[in-house]
């Protein structure tokens, strides 16, 4: 029997499947605009794969939770992504920092349950859509612009709305400020927004990224530095929310 | 004469309905007090023979009209009410012979000013706390305050039988309408909170009182036997939830319906919208205007410092009710809850040890999908 679970995200659509109680295959691919569409691709990769829904339980989780027609169930993104994070760092206490492209959320975990969580979704500031947007103003790429950030000086990025920082970051750019300072600038900025809506909701246990920013080795870095701990991650944290829905299909 | 709006022609079928119906009581003569608040003394509007009628409305449609005057980062139901009143949209505000408000939060007292240019409105002067003994001196002279108000307006004379008569009918309609709430504590629930919310807060806009407590008296009999019947020791494995926080017109679809689409029972409200006024009775042995003064200071709203009888209620609640979690609902701008949720949140998690969550949403439509995401997840973890 396999159990698939499929995270519609705002950017990106991650599947895994579990066969039995083997982690056998993660894929990650655009949304792009049409989330029914990008559920019948994902349906496309997973016969590829030989992998026959017919002897499958499927959870669809994520913001385009609805448009997966062959799923068997839908559950949110936080419980999927805490049972996913608990998966991957087997930690009963934690507080998973989860960074997705349109919000934020702040998930707390008790013997491996979530037990509160905070989200931040009423802006883009402090999500992954901010970065990407401001890495697009530079004209780097976003490991680009992390790794950028590193070297340069902390630079004050005053606003927190999306359309006014990126016309901060052109006339910085015009300015003829560092693009390595600016860079830091801008991930300080999110960083910012992430730690008070960690101080907020508390932190308890180890601290675990999860989302697309996870290999991301210095934005890691800086994010620890600020909240004087340490990060956890894993190159599978990007995939929590899928591999926790795949679980969670096992109780189907 | 009374006169319908200018602009009566243009509107929908049900609204120009609303208008004629109140029209008719007004030309048999019947005076209207419009209030805006669980703090307005029913008991002396009803002695004055005037009727008193909510104007707390929840309506997103009319708040872009209402920006035009008022700021827009303002409590939606604050821009929704004034909306209504200034656009005559609203027939009970239309007819109102007087409103009467109090200086709750900020938004509300300072838009009383701006309503002044349209109506009659009398301010009655809230104290900001409920504690000292000068406080109770301070609503009681307020109090005595409203009561030459209303004589001179009405022509009238409140006398202290009138007064007493008024207290008596209105302890009676507490208890109906608390015993109709209390249909919360039953476990399973024989009524969805959508509906006792809606039922309960449509009394507030029926001016055959007797009646109307008649039938919610008669639903709860109902539904009693209802319970007894078909419910009574069934197990259910959808989690309780107790409402706190701002009132829930305006977004009882989408934050009450919603929950229970999800698959939890919205049992009880700690609210404006639901017992927290009736829970405590007018004292009928006692003078008349210390009765009244005492129950109305009691109440446990959040823009009273410190707060502390609203601790003691979510105790009971918690308890009385079965509560699984507590969703506390915050209108956008709201001062008073949103910085109280903190103690709220720290008692109901840690005391009672209950999940918890708070939502800040308005009226409008526009976080329908991330609100249904929370609650949902939040129904999750239960
Ligand atoms: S919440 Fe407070 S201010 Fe608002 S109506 Fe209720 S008692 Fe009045
Ligand atoms: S919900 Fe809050 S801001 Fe709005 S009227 Fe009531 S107390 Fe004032």
């Amino acid at each position: 029997m396999y159990y698939v679970g499929i995270d519609i995200g705002s950017t990106a659509s991650k599947v895994s499947v579990f066969d039995d109680q083997e982690l056998i295959f993660n894929i990650v691919m655009p949304t792009g605009w049409n989330s029914v569409d990008t559920s019948n691709k994902i349906k496309e990769e997973l016969d590829k794969n030989k992998i026959d829904l017919e002897n499958a339980k499927v959870v669809a989780t994520g913001y385009g939770r609805i448009s997966v027609p062959y799923a068997d169930k839908t559950i949110t993104e936080i419980t999927c992504h805490g049972k996913g994070a608990y998966y991957l760092a087997g930690k009963d206490m934690m507080t998973v920092v989860d960074i997705g492209g349109q919000d934020t959320k702040i998930i707390n975990i008790e013997n491996g349950r979530v037990t509160n969580f905070l989200m931040n979704d009423k802006c883009a500031a402090g999500t992954g859509r901010f970065l990407e947007l401001m890495a697009n103003t530079l004209g780097v790429t976003l490991e680009e612009m992390s790794y950028m950030a590193l070297k340069g000086e902390d630079l004050n990025i005053t606003s927190m709305c999306t359309v006014f920082a990126e016309s901060e970051v052109i006339s910085l750019i015009g300015s003829g400020a560092k693009r390595e300072d600016i860079a830091r600038g801008v991930i300080n900025s999110i960083i910012g927004r992430i730690t008070t809506l960690l101080n907020k909701q508390g932190i308890r246990g180890d601290v675990y990224l999860t989302g697309g920013l996870c290999e991301l080795a210095s934005f890691i870095q800086l994010l620890s530095e600020k909240i004087d701990r340490k990060v956890n991650t894993s190159s599978l944290a990007r995939y929590a929310g899928s591999i926790g829905g795949a679980l969670l299909a096992k109780n189907i | 004469m009374i006169e319908l709006p200018k602009r009566f022609d243009e509107y929908e079928e049900s609204r120009r309905e609303g208008f004629i119906k109140i029209k008719e009581l007004k030309d048999k003569g019947v005076n209207i007090v419009g209030t805006f608040c669980t703090y307005a003394p029913t008991e002396l509007i009803y002695a004055a023979g005037a009727v008193p009628v909510s104007l707390c409305s929840g309506n997103q449609d009319i708040i872009a009209q209402a920006e035009v005057d008022l700021p827009e980062n303002l409590c939606p139901l604050i821009k929704s009410s004034y909306g209504n009143a200034v656009t005559e949209r609203c027939p009970f505000f239309y007819f109102s012979d007087l409103v009467v408000g109090e200086t709750t939060c900020d938004g509300k007292k300072k838009m009383y000013e701006l309503l002044k240019n349209i109506k009659d409105v009398h301010v009655m002067n809230l104290p900001q706390s409920q504690l000292n003994e000068h406080d109770f001196e301070y609503w009681k002279a307020e109090l005595i305050k409203l009561r030459r108000v209303l004589e001179e307006k009405f022509n009238v004379e409140i006398t202290d039988e009138k007064l007493r008569e008024s207290i008596k009918t209105r302890n009676r309609e507490r208890k109906i309408l608390l015993e109709f709430y209390e249909l919360g504590k039953l476990n399973p629930a024989p009524i969805s909170g959508f509906d006792l919310n809606s039922a309960a807060e449509a009394v507030a806009f029926r001016f055959d009182r007797e009646k109307a407590y008649e039938e919610i008296a008669m639903r709860t009999l109902e539904l009693k036997e209802k319970y007894e019947r078909e419910l009574k020791g069934k197990k259910t494995n959808r989690p309780r939830i107790l409402i706190t926080g701002c009132p829930t017109v305006g977004v009882r679809k989408k934050v009450i319906d919603q929950i229970e689409e999800l698959g939890a029972d919205v049992v009880g409200f700690e609210s404006c919208s639901g017992p927290k006024e009736m829970m405590e009775l007018v004292d009928e042995t006692m003078e008349p205007i210390d009765a009244i003064a005492k129950k109305y200071l009691n109440i446990h709203c959040s823009v009273m410092t410190p707060n502390p009888n609203r601790f003691k209620v979510l105790d009971e609640m918690i308890d009385d009710y079965q509560v699984d979690g507590v969703v506390e609902v915050i209108l956008q701008a709201c001062h008073t809850f949103n910085i109280e949720s903190y103690n709220v949140k720290n008692y109901v998690a840690n005391v009672k040890n209950k999940p918890y969550i708070s939502i800040e949403t308005d009226y409008s439509e526009f976080d329908l999908g991330q609100l249904k995401t929370r609650l949902n997840a939040f129904i999750e973890i239960l």
